[in-house]
Formats: structure tokens, C-alpha cells, sequence
């Protein structure tokens, strides 16, 4: 048995989180903000493989972490285009200025 | 002991590409960081015995998503090199939150003992029994519907659990969906032209 | 171990290899030497390929020119130009544009460099030689080649340049676009063989030329036509390298890098190149075999000294699979000769008619393609009551469950193939 067990993945997968979670936090990038969120989906496929491998959830886990790469492939093709469409409207990305809707 | 030396190495640079992507403020040298952390975590995945998975990985995420995020880029960005900074308040509040998120997680993980799982399921896993992690035949059987590795007893007779065919089905549709819609949203639009809005008005 | 270091032959010659002075080694110690000389070898190749294609593009252009080519480094025919201009690459400049950004602009060469390198740890040269036999080897190529197109971009981009950048924009367009219909058309060989393992792929196609996955019928026929095509444009080669177009903008992408970086993207397209290449060899043409069953009259010759130096290795059954590695670089130096060919025969299409061709013809072409070599089996066990046109030939492709059923046998309807249908 190696020693690098479950609990090194799944700490990895934390640092991966923790990083996407303040990415989205603190970035007023709208593009900034997307790569924020792939890093967390990107945390939770490392967690679902490390734990198809070291648990019995077996199959079950790489499975879902396939549907997670897929329905990121499809969110971000979307969200690139409401950024997009964000740019026509306001000429920036910066997610600050899209205040228009504040009461 | 390669094993590990690899996975240090990898994590290592999984945890120094997302450190980069949140502190670099040029967006496409975080995209680059992105790149690094992504194509790592793939890496992780070939680790772990999911062939196809971190294939996968590099062929939609780094090959495709990112790709798309740096067209993204530059079809955003109002000058070259455009910083978009963000504010020493903000970044010291989200430092602080995110190192305290990381120390709950940090303290629920160890704090957990994992091998529990190991004794309360005695299914047999497909993935232990095959650590060369040729996992391709099992995962496209299982999105067919079947799972072999998996037998279920029902009355007197085995029969392979179901699998994950109507999800596949739900996911190309969706894909689909997705692939009009993004192209709807994202088509050119002549608004900027005036001749078309004096026409129209 | 994991299949990640999985130097299969190699690390199996050295774990048997008794030294005279220190036994024989630990696994530790031969799983690194094995992947050293892996590393080495390939590396070799890697650098030695665009060497000669680089030659044989100047001398090949020359002739359709109806010039000579180069002449005078090495002799009479040039052999040695390439290296002669290496030379005079790594003496240049490295010149990062005061615009640019310099960080990028000096990792981009690497990035494309290291993409279209990491292509060639999963292709098969002969028989069991490769540096990691996957279960999923020809995903996985498809996947590192595709990322080939992050280090263009971030060239372009960091260049500064409004002429990079456009360069770059072309390229990313292009080869996300022209990867669909490319792994569609890779695909319609794989239905058939019913497995993405590259060296399964090879051995399938032994013997006489139609046992090629090329004529195995007329689909796959097309889909190697189809697949050469859009390898040409992914590999951005003319007539589809509208990413370097010369007479719009001054040279791409690659506009403002000099020196040793600038070749780097050389060698990252004619190793690129190499690899479709490669890739459609393996899938269509019959792999490292002759097709004229060279393979079955040196059957004899595979016995030849047994437990060379290692019992269990016979030097006999190396040198045919030497041969057969002999056979499969001509066969994709062929291919590549005429990528060279189209290069410099056809005229260099306008973007939006690259796009047109892609989104509007191939990727329905590759899309029928696919459906078609599916249906294909299943009509011809209805009509012929066999799944191959030829008879007595041997079905091709395997058992979809393989092992799973060993678990429990499946009801046959749902896990059998449909060659295994008609073999009922």
C-alpha cells in the first residue's frame, strides 16, 4: 500500500476549492470569475476519483465526475456567451458595473 | 514511491497553479495558471486509475473550456493587457475567508476516518481489482445501462444494477440545448450599426 | 504500477538483465532507466523527424518549383541544411517585442512544444513498442494534440502585435473547429476494432492488405480521407494554414519571435505532423505491418536466439519488430510527403472558407460517416449473414463485455456485439 492515501486527494481537492471559491470572491473580471468555478468543479471530480479509488464507491464516482466535466464544457460555453453579451452592453467585463438592476 | 514522488509533484502544482490563478490579476496569465492547475489535476486523475477521466480532462477542460475562457479574453478585452484590479480591502476579506473555509475543511477531513467506508460495503470495487485503471469498457458499459461490476440480488436471481443510460441521454440533450443556446446568445448583432436603427425607427 | 510509467518492455528486458557485478536491479531502479531510455529515444525521434521533414519540404518544393532545392550543406543533396540553419537559429537573438508580454511570450514555444511531444508517449512505433500502452491510447492522443492550440494562442496574444493576434485568433478557431470532424472521423475506425488500444489496433490489421481498416468497407474508406484532410488543417498546414498566411499577415502567430523559440514551433508542427500522421497509419493503414504478410514468412525468423542476454528475449522477434517500426515510419513519412505535397500544390484557402469547410461539409460528412459504419455490421449480418465483405475472413474487433461478464453472463441481445450475433 503507498502512502499517499485518500486524505492527500482530498486535502488537494480543498486547496482547489478554497482557491476557486475566493477566485469568484474576489475577482471583478467576469472571465476571472468563470475560472473561479471551474477551479471548484475541477475540486470536486478530484474528490469523486480519489474516493472511487480508495472507496468502495468504485465506477460510480468516475461517472459522475464525467457528467461534471461534461456539464462544465456546456456552463462555460453559456457563460462565455452572456459575458459576451455582458461586453456589448456595458463595453467592460468588470462584474461591478453590472448594477443596474440594484433597487 | 514513484507513485508518490509523482503525486507530490502534481499536487504541488495543482495547489501552486489555483494559488496563481487567484493572485495574478492579468487574466490571461491566470488563464495560464488555470492551464497548469487543470492539466495537473489530470495528471491526479491518471494517478488514480481513471484513464479515461483524465483524458477527458485534457481533451473538454484544457484543450476546450479554457480555450474558450481565453477566447473569452480577447473578445472582452478593451485594451491590450487589461487589468481589471482587484482592491487590497477585497483581497485581504477573501484571504481571510478562504483561509478560514481552508481550515474547516482541512479540520473536517482529518478529523473524519475514512476506512469506516471500507468495512461497511464489502461490494467489491471494480477500480481496486484493476489498479493498471483501464476503466474505459466498465464506464462506457455503465453509461449504456449496465453494470456488471455491480451485481444486485433480487429474490433468487443476480442481475447487473442499472446504470446511467437515461442521465447520458438527459446530458447529450442537454449538450445540445446548450450548443444552440450559447450560439443564439453569443450571435453577432448589428445594433452598432446606425443605418440599420434609423431603418428600423 | 500505474500505467502512467508503464515501460512495459523495456522495464520487463531490465528486471530479467543479470548485471555481473550487482545481480540483477531493483524495480524502482528499472522502472527510471526504462523511462530514461523511453524519454531518450523519443526525444531523438522528436527532433530528428523535423530535421529530415524540414529538408524535405525545401527539396519537395523545389522540385514542384522546378528548382533544385537546397545543394551544397552535406554533399549533393542538402542532407545536412536543416541542421545547418538550426545552428544559425540557436546563434540568433531572443528577442521578446518591447510590447509584449514577456512571460508568456517567452512560455508560449514550450507550451506548444511540450503538447505536441507529449503526443508521442502513447504512439505505437511496432508491436509492443510504445512508451505507455493505454487502454485509452487514442483518446488520449487526440487530447494532448489538442493542446497544441493553448500555446499558439497565448503566442499570439502576448506578442502584441495586431498581426499575432490575429494569427492566433485564426488558429484557436480553427483547430477547436476542425478537431470534431477529426475525432469523428478517428472514431469510425475505432467502431470497427471495438477498442481504443493503439497496439490492439495494430495487430488486428496483420496479414494481407484487406485486412487494412481502410477497406474493411466503404466508410472507413471515405473516413480516411475525410480524417487526412482535416489532420492537414489541424496541423495547420497548407492549404488551411491561414494562421500563418504570409501574404495577409506577415507570418502569424509566430510574426514576432526569433531564434530558438521561433523553431521550437517548427518542430512542434512537423512533430505534429508526424503524429496525425502516425495516427492515421495506425487507424487506417494497416500500422507497422507490410500488407503484402511480409510478417507471416519472418514468422520463422522470430525464434531466431532465443534468451538474448535475458531469457524470455529473442533477438529474432526484436529485429522483426524493428522492421515492422521501419515499416511504420515510411508509411507515415509517406503521408507526410504528401501533406508536403498538397503544401505546395494547392493555393492557400480564405478563412471563412476554412471555417465553411468544416462546419458545413466535414463535420456532416464525418457525422454520416460515423452512422454509417455503425449500421454497417448490422446490414451486412442481415443480408450476408457475416460481418465482413470477404469470406472467410476473420471478424474483426472484440467481445464488447470482455471480462465484465465474467461477473454474470448478460442476455446476449443486449451484450453481444453484432459480430457476435452473426457469428451465432
Amino acid at each position: 500500500m503507498e502512502s499517499v492515501g485518500l486524505n492527500a486527494y482530498l486535502f488537494v481537492g480543498a486547496v482547489l476549492f478554497v482557491c476557486g471559491i475566493v477566485c469568484m470572491a474576489i475577482k471583478r473580471n467576469g472571465i476571472g470569475v468563470l475560472m473561479g468555478v471551474e477551479l471548484v468543479l475541477n475540486s470536486a471530480n478530484l474528490n469523486f476519483v480519489a474516493f472511487a479509488r480508495y472507496t468502495p464507491l468504485g465506477l460510480d464516482g468516475q461517472v459522475i465526475a464525467l457528467f461534471v466535466i461534461v456539464l462544465a464544457a456546456a456552463e462555460a460555453a453559456v457563460a462565455l456567451a452572456i459575458a459576451l453579451n455582458f461586453y456589448n452592453n456595458h463595453l467592460t467585463i468588470d462584474v461591478d458595473r453590472g448594477s443596474e438592476l440594484q433597487g | 514511491m514513484t507513485a508518490d514522488v509523482l503525486f507530490w509533484l502534481f499536487a504541488a502544482l495543482v495547489c501552486g497553479g489555483a494559488l496563481g490563478v487567484v493572485v495574478t490579476q492579468n487574466i490571461v496569465r491566470m488563464a495560464f495558471w488555470l492551464i497548469l492547475s487543470l492539466g495537473s489535476v489530470s495528471a491526479l486523475f491518471f494517478l488514480l486509475g481513471a484513464d479515461f477521466l483524465g483524458a477527458a480532462q485534457l481533451l473538454i477542460y484544457v484543450g476546450g473550456t479554457v480555450v474558450l475562457l481565453v477566447f473569452g479574453v480577447m473578445l472582452t478585452a478593451s485594451g491590450p493587457y487589461m487589468q481589471i484590479k482587484t482592491s487590497a480591502a477585497d483581497g485581504l476579506l477573501g484571504a481571510c475567508v478562504g483561509g478560514l473555509l481552508f481550515l474547516v475543511l482541512v479540520s473536517s477531513i482529518s478529523g473524519m476516518d475514512w476506512s469506516q467506508l471500507h468495512t461497511t460495503n464489502t461490494t467489491p470495487s471494480v477500480i481496486a481489482e484493476r489498479p493498471e485503471g483501464n476503466t474505459l469498457r466498465p464506464l462506457g458499459l455503465a453509461f449504456l445501462g449496465l453494470r456488471p461490476d455491480r451485481p444486485v440480488t433480487e429474490g433468487s436471481e443476480v442481475k447487473p444494477a442499472p446504470g446511467y443510460l437515461l442521465p447520458f441521454e438527459i446530458v447529450s440533450v442537454h449538450l445540445l440545448v446548450v450548443l444552440v443556446g450559447a450560439a443564439y446568445l453569443a450571435r453577432a448583432k448589428r445594433r452598432a450599426n446606425p443605418s440599420n436603427d434609423s431603418l428600423s425607427a | 504500477m500505474n500505467g502512467l510509467f508503464a515501460a512495459t518492455s523495456i522495464s520487463e528486458f531490465l528486471s530479467g538483465l543479470k548485471l555481473p557485478f550487482a545481480g540483477s536491479l531493483s524495480p524502482l531502479w528499472v522502472l527510471l532507466i526504462a523511462a530514461l531510455i523511453h524519454a531518450v529515444i523519443l526525444i531523438n525521434i522528436f527532433a530528428i523527424l523535423p530535421l529530415f521533414y524540414i529538408w524535405l519540404e525545401r527539396k519537395v518544393a523545389g522540385r514542384i518549383q522546378d528548382r533544385l532545392g537546397p545543394t551544397r550543406v552535406g554533399g549533393k543533396f542538402g542532407w545536412l541544411q536543416t541542421l545547418a540553419d538550426g545552428i544559425k537559429l540557436i546563434q540568433k537573438e531572443d528577442l521578446a517585442p518591447g510590447a509584449a508580454d514577456r512571460w508568456i511570450f517567452r512560455i508560449a514555444p514550450y507550451l506548444a512544444v511540450i503538447a505536441s511531444f507529449a503526443a508521442f508517449i502513447v504512439l505505437p512505433f511496432s508491436d509492443g513498442w510504445v512508451a505507455v500502452s493505454l487502454d485509452v491510447g487514442v483518446f488520449v492522443i487526440l487530447a494532448l494534440m489538442s493542446l497544441e492550440v493553448l500555446g499558439i494562442i497565448f503566442a499570439g496574444y502576448s506578442s502584441g502585435s495586431k498581426w499575432a493576434l490575429f494569427g492566433a485568433m485564426r488558429e484557436a478557431a480553427q483547430m477547436v473547429s476542425y478537431e470534431i470532424p477529426m475525432a469523428l472521423c478517428a472514431l469510425v475506425p475505432l467502431v470497427i476494432a471495438g477498442t481504443l488500444n493503439f497496439g490492439e489496433i495494430g495487430r488486428m490489421q496483420a496479414g494481407l492488405m484487406h485486412n487494412w481498416l481502410i477497406f474493411h468497407d466503404p466508410f472507413t474508406f471515405i473516413a480516411f480521407f475525410t480524417y487526412f484532410v482535416t489532420a492537414t488543417a489541424s496541423v495547420k498546414r497548407a492549404p488551411f494554414d491561414l494562421a500563418e498566411a504570409e501574404s495577409e499577415l506577415v507570418a502569424g502567430f509566430h510574426t514576432e519571435y526569433s531564434g530558438l523559440r521561433w523553431s521550437f514551433f517548427f518542430m512542434a508542427e512537423y512533430a505534429s505532423m508526424f503524429a496525425v500522421s502516425g495516427i492515421a497509419v495506425l487507424l487506417f493503414l494497416g500500422g507497422w505491418h507490410t500488407g503484402i504478410d511480409l510478417e507471416a514468412s519472418m514468422a520463422g525468423f522470430r525464434g531466431w536466439m532465443p534468451d538474448f542476454l535475458v531469457p524470455g528475449f529473442t533477438l529474432g522477434n526484436y529485429l522483426v519488430n524493428l522492421f515492422g517500426a521501419k515499416v511504420f515510419v515510411l508509411k507515415a513519412c509517406a503521408l507526410v510527403f504528401v501533406q508536403i505535397w498538397v503544401r505546395w500544390t494547392l493555393p492557400r484557402l480564405r478563412i471563412d472558407q476554412v471555417m465553411t469547410t468544416c462546419l458545413k461539409y466535414l463535420v456532416p460528412i464525418s457525422c454520416v460517416l460515423f452512422l454509417g459504419a455503425i449500421l454497417w455490421p448490422l446490414l451486412l449480418a442481415s443480408t450476408l449473414k457475416r460481418t465482413t465483405i470477404l469470406e472467410n475472413a476473420p471478424p474483426l474487433g472484440r467481445v464488447i463485455v470482455g471480462d465484465a461478464a465474467a461477473v454474470r453472463p448478460l442476455p446476449t441481445g443486449m451484450a453481444s456485439s453484432p459480430q457476435q450475433e452473426a457469428a451465432e
